[in-house]
């Protein structure tokens, strides 16, 4: 069913009901991961590697296992050998025995901080001691650390087996470039000769780190029996259990995992770390292991997002019309192969309606810890680039450069590089919002000595995705709702679960709770990314509660002794359903649930669905900043971020969704960035010195949502979360520009890199 | 197993016997220690913890100046509004260390021998000329606070010798200061570079008469600036070049994952500048 038209009325979608998490983690009672604890658990340390690539020559654990306390030590010898396997997980391609390899060195570590042993003792300060007498020998090798230094003939192998995919002939030399990928549409550079104004640059992004609040934490218990519990927060309680059982060659069966409250994602909880490590711990020692990451272990041993090195070439007539274009894309997937290349080609031009476009990019591997997904994986870092480019080409063509992109704008019907024919999509009306908001009309205002003000703006986009979903609504004995979603809840998606729910039973919000289940107590749900769950898992529970509907008014037709479709439901209640029906005097839920043993027992509704026809998402934003011409200190004076975001269920998590994408990307714009020493290893593995926004950095980032619903959900949604990340760093870069007349090509704009671009081009 | 003694000796005389014994560290704050101590970067057989001596916390306002207890924090110097209102520099300098909750424990002493060259509370400290009133093993003894630091991490006191107190001379008129760093945020972040400048006018609208001026975060301990070309001047644009240009002569930084040597050696003339250009207003205010 749709509940889009004009003339249903939405009494709950699309309020700002107080959010059903808030209480808990306000008052620092939430149980995250780290809070989790069971009896008689133990804790578990991990040893990691100072090199940032050696062989591993030997390990000798003899003096760790021998002090008081330790229970167990393991090394990749405690865990299967898996061999090489494709397979799709999280948001990318990945392979399990990458996965193993990176969970814990087998043969050689790959980077600064990849895990090498791991120890269980009686207490976290024992299991330390433990860890400094783990003897680990190893053989240095030369590192590589920065991705096109990886890409040169005669840059350190990481992987004697790794040979370049994608070219022809294939390679018979190893390399550390995994794959090359190209989208194709029409004939760029014939096309060239058409255009009056030609941009071509080359840039560069820094890989940045998700910077979730929460270090990763499990708490593991490996029965006797061979039946394992997990308690961890992740992206995805259905993801862990399968990870860890290819992992450690259990049964999906043996393994039950519960997830925690999460405290951040982004994507780089789409994967496990420390969960495999602690089965075999727990395993080994037979007691229960729990194991949390420090923030330095985070660092090192986590995955970033990919940095890249992006050339662009883009023509346009001189109305502004871009005739063709090119991208070529660097990508640094870290220790192992598995960039997000795909998504940062078919991203950074989908803007726009193009007919001779040629992008191409490559997977390239380098001594840092492996690439996790991180919101619109890939897309950002290509984006930059791109938007960067379509900003020159305005300024080349002396055109606003909103109205530039007005004329290319992508419409429905558009066919995009990357091969579908869009449609249903609020790009030009993200544009038109931008044109008329109050940020675009107001004047820059002026400059106090010493300072320049510039304004920018730019575009992204972000398919959204849909997939296999699961999602329940149990009616309980006092008319009370329970819903229960496969999901974990990382954006607010039990706040608009529950008030799709209640949209579709007519009831207060308040009535109905939603829960994340564990993976024995709903159905499997592909993890929470992608920004997929409000559409996928909302859909699922939208039928679930629609079954649910349905059921009670067969249970009212039941009770009154009238055929089903004579029923009515109405605001929370069933009613005859005209004259004809009967006289009676409305049933509640409350009503029918406490008779439901007389009409058949417990009413309860369960879908799971592989959810189609998620729709793309189109983000604007503008920003304005003042630079310090002496120090090249950034202020973002005002941001606002406009998208078009479907239908918001709850507009205040929707704004959030806005504003967090923001200022992560305006510090991926300014000042984030990996510091690694001469010998390869990462110099600023904390918050002091990798600098996300702190709150007095940044103005109260503005938001307009457009809502261009997506009629392939029953409410209209399109995924909010990955969209707002992707114009952040051109949009400050061109306000940088516009301040200043100096294009910065090379992210972060820190102030260091501000003052030096300023000081050459005075000269 | 790694697991410190800890005391906490009620006089000095206690102290100084415990601080005698190797491996003994002192604490006051503890916003540096506890830290090094969770990371493994420090390891002391002993922690010694000084505030519950008589006098290591709290500000005293004397005929002669000021006396502040060695592990007093920046949150009551800034409380303090005689203090405030005679070295506004050295009091602003405490309060931008660390966040408002460790700005409630980071004591001066602390940020004195915790020996960072980047400590923010140092170089108005240094530009006001305060004494350190370091007790040990042999007595007392008094030190400027410059030559407290040795270079990064270290400091010249002796095996058993903790600083009891910094005194401050009451300030003259028309005299003031101010401390302004450099760090890529707002907040919450370790200075690039700091200056702190001390000047006194000839009159509240005279030219200066006398100028301090020392950098931190750009050598290996804070350094003094020759200021002698802002005096007899009242900073104008020739005298502010002036400024700049000697700041920037006696850098001598490093590169590293908070600025390049060339970055740090531009910013610290702009500090200089902007900080001599604060105190000397602030001067003519008093």
């Amino acid at each position: 069913m749709n509940y889009l038209g004009k003339d249903v009325e939405l009494k709950v979608v699309g309020t700002r009901p107080i959010r059903p998490d808030g209480v808990e983690k306000v008052i620092g009672r939430a149980a995250f991961g780290a809070d989790f604890r069971v009896a008689g658990m133990i804790h578990g340390k991990v040893l990691r590697s100072p090199h940032a690539h050696a062989r591993i020559k030997s390990i000798d654990t003899s003096k760790a296992e021998a002090l008081k306390g330790v229970r167990a030590v393991i090394t990749a010898n405690d865990l299967p050998n898996i061999p090489s396997e494709e397979a799709f997980v999280g948001e990318g391609p990945a392979n399990f025995r990458d996965m193993s390899l990176n969970t814990i060195a087998r043969d050689k570590v790959l980077y600064d901080g990849h895990a090498v042993a791991a120890v269980a003792a009686t207490s976290p300060s024992i299991a330390e001691e433990a860890l400094r007498l783990i003897d680990v020998e190893y053989e240095v090798l030369p590192n590589v650390i920065d991705v096109e230094e990886a890409m040169k003939p005669d840059a350190p192998i990481l992987h004697d087996d790794l040979f370049t995919q994608g070219v022809d002939p294939k390679p018979t030399k190893a390399s550390n470039i995994a794959k090359r990928m190209e989208f194709k549409l029409g004939d760029s550079a014939s096309a060239f000769s058409k255009a009056d104004v030609i941009v071509e640059r080359k840039y560069k992004t820094a890989p940045v780190h998700q910077a979730y609040i929460e270090p990763h934490a499990c708490v593991v218990s490996y029965g006797a029996d061979g039946q394992a519990q997990i308690w961890c927060s992740s992206q995805g309680q259905f993801m862990v259990r399968a990870y860890c059982a290819k992992l450690l060659g259990m049964d999906i069966a043996d393994i039950r995992v519960f997830p925690l409250e999460i405290g951040g994602g982004f994507g780089g909880k789409t994967l496990v770390y420390l969960e495999p490590l602690a089965l075999a711990l727990s395993r080994k020692s037979g007691k229960p292991v729990k194991m949390t990451m420090s923030r330095e272990e985070v660092f090192r041993g986590s995955g970033p997002t990919s940095g890249g090195a992006i050339n662009v070439k883009i023509g346009a007539t001189k109305n502004g019309r871009i005739v063709a274009a090119e991208c070529e894309v660097m990508l640094q997937a870290g220790a192992f192969p598995g960039s997000p290349i795909g998504p940062a080609l078919m991203t950074p031009f989908a803007m726009y309606d193009l007919s001779d476009v040629t992008i191409w990019g490559y997977d390239v591997v380098s001594n840092r810890p492996k690439v996790a997904a991180y919101r619109a994986p890939g897309a950002p870092v290509s984006t930059f680039a791109t938007e960067s480019a379509v900003d020159e080409l305005a300024k080349q063509l002396d055109m606003d450069p909103l109205e530039l992109r007005l004329i290319n704008a992508a419409k429905d019907g558009t066919k995009a590089v990357y091969g579908p024919t869009l449609k249903d999509i609020g790009f030009v009306e993200t544009l038109e919002a931008a044109k008329s908001s109050s940020h675009w009309n107001s004047p820059l205002g002026d400059a106090a000595p010493g300072k320049r003000r510039g304004r920018g703006m730019a575009s992204g986009f972000w398919f959204n995705i849909g997939g296999e979903s699961s999602g329940a609504t149990y009616v309980n004995e006092d008319g009370t709702i329970t819903v229960v979603s496969g999901n974990p809840d990382i954006g607010g998606s039990r706040a608009s679960m529950g008030m799709m729910a209640a949209e579709v039973l007519g009831m207060d919000v308040k009535d109905v709770r939603t829960v994340v289940g564990d993976t024995t107590s709903v159905g499997f749900s592909f993890l929470t990314g992608g920004s997929r769950v409000t559409f996928a898992t909302g859909m699922a529970v939208t039928q679930s509660a629609e079954m649910v509907r349905d059921e009670l008014c067969k249970r009212a037709a039941l009770l009154w002794e009238i055929p089903a479709e004579a029923v009515e439901w109405k605001d929370g209640k069933a009613y005859p359903a005209g004259e004809n029906a009967g006289k009676f005097d409305p049933l509640t839920i409350a009503d029918i649930a406490g008779k439901s043993a007389r009409t058949g027992g417990p009413i309860t509704g369960k879908a799971s669905i592989n959810a189609q026809g998620a729709g793309p998402g189109y983000a604007t934003h503008i920003c304005d900043l003042e630079v310090d011409e002496e120090t090249g200190h950034t202020t973002v004076l005002r941001y606002t971020a406009i998208q078009d975001v479907g239908k918001a269920i709850h507009p205040s998590y929707v704004e959030g969704q806005l504003q967090g994408g923001a200022v992560q990307g305006i510090g991926w714009a300014l000042n984030e960035e990996y510091v690694y020493t001469k010998d390869g290893r990462l110099d600023n593995a904390g918050f002091l010195d990798y600098r996300i926004p702190v709150a007095s950095d940044l103005p109260m980032i503005e938001t307009i949502l457009v809502e261009v619903p997506n009629p392939r959900h029953p409410f209209g949604v399109k995924g909010v979360g990955e969209p707002p990340i992707v114009p952040p760093m051109a949009a400050v870069a061109n306000a940088m520009e516009n301040a200043t007349g100096v294009r910065m090509s090379s992210l972060p704009m820190s102030p260091p890199r501000v003052r030096a671009a300023l000081d050459a081009s005075e000269g | 197993m790694y697991a410190p003694t800890f005391a906490a000796p009620q006089s000095v005389d206690e102290a100084v016997r415990m601080l005698g014994a190797d491996g003994a560290k002192p604490l006051s704050g503890g916003t540096d220690l506890i830290v090094q101590l969770k990371s493994g970067r420090n390891r002391p057989a002993a922690v010694v913890d000084l505030k519950k001596i008589p006098g290591l916390v709290g500000v005293e306002e004397t005929s002669d100046g000021f006396v502040i207890g060695a592990a007093t924090a920046g949150a009551q110097l800034g409380e303090h509004a005689g203090l405030v209102a005679a070295y506004p520099g050295i009091v602003e300098g405490a309060e931008l260390i660390g966040s408002t909750q460790v700005q409630g424990r980071a004591s001066l002493a602390g940020n004195l021998c915790n020996a960072s060259p980047a400590a923010d509370s140092i170089p108005c400290l240094a530009a006001a000329g305060a004494i350190a009133v370091v007790v040990g093993p042999n007595g007392e003894r008094e030190m400027k606070v410059s030559e407290v630091p040795a270079g990064p991490g270290r400091t010249n006191l002796a095996k058993g010798e903790f600083i009891k107190c910094f005194k401050l001379k009451k300030p003259t008129a028309n005299s003031s200061d101010a401390y302004l760093r450099f760090i890529p945020r707002t907040e919450m972040d370790i200075a690039v570079v700091g200056a702190g400048v001390n000047i006194t006018r000839d009159g509240s609208s005279g030219p200066i008469k006398s100028a301090t001026v020392w950098l931190g975060a750009v050598a290996p301990t804070i350094v003094e600036v020759d200021a002698s070309c802002i005096v007899g001047t009242s900073l104008d644009d020739a005298a502010l070049a002036k400024l700049d240009a000697a700041a920037q002569s006696v850098c001598n930084p490093i590169d590293d994952k908070r600025g390049t040597v060339e970055y740090r050696t531009k910013v610290a003339g702009v500090l200089a500048r902007r900080a001599a250009t604060i105190a000397f207003k602030r001067a003519g205010e008093r």
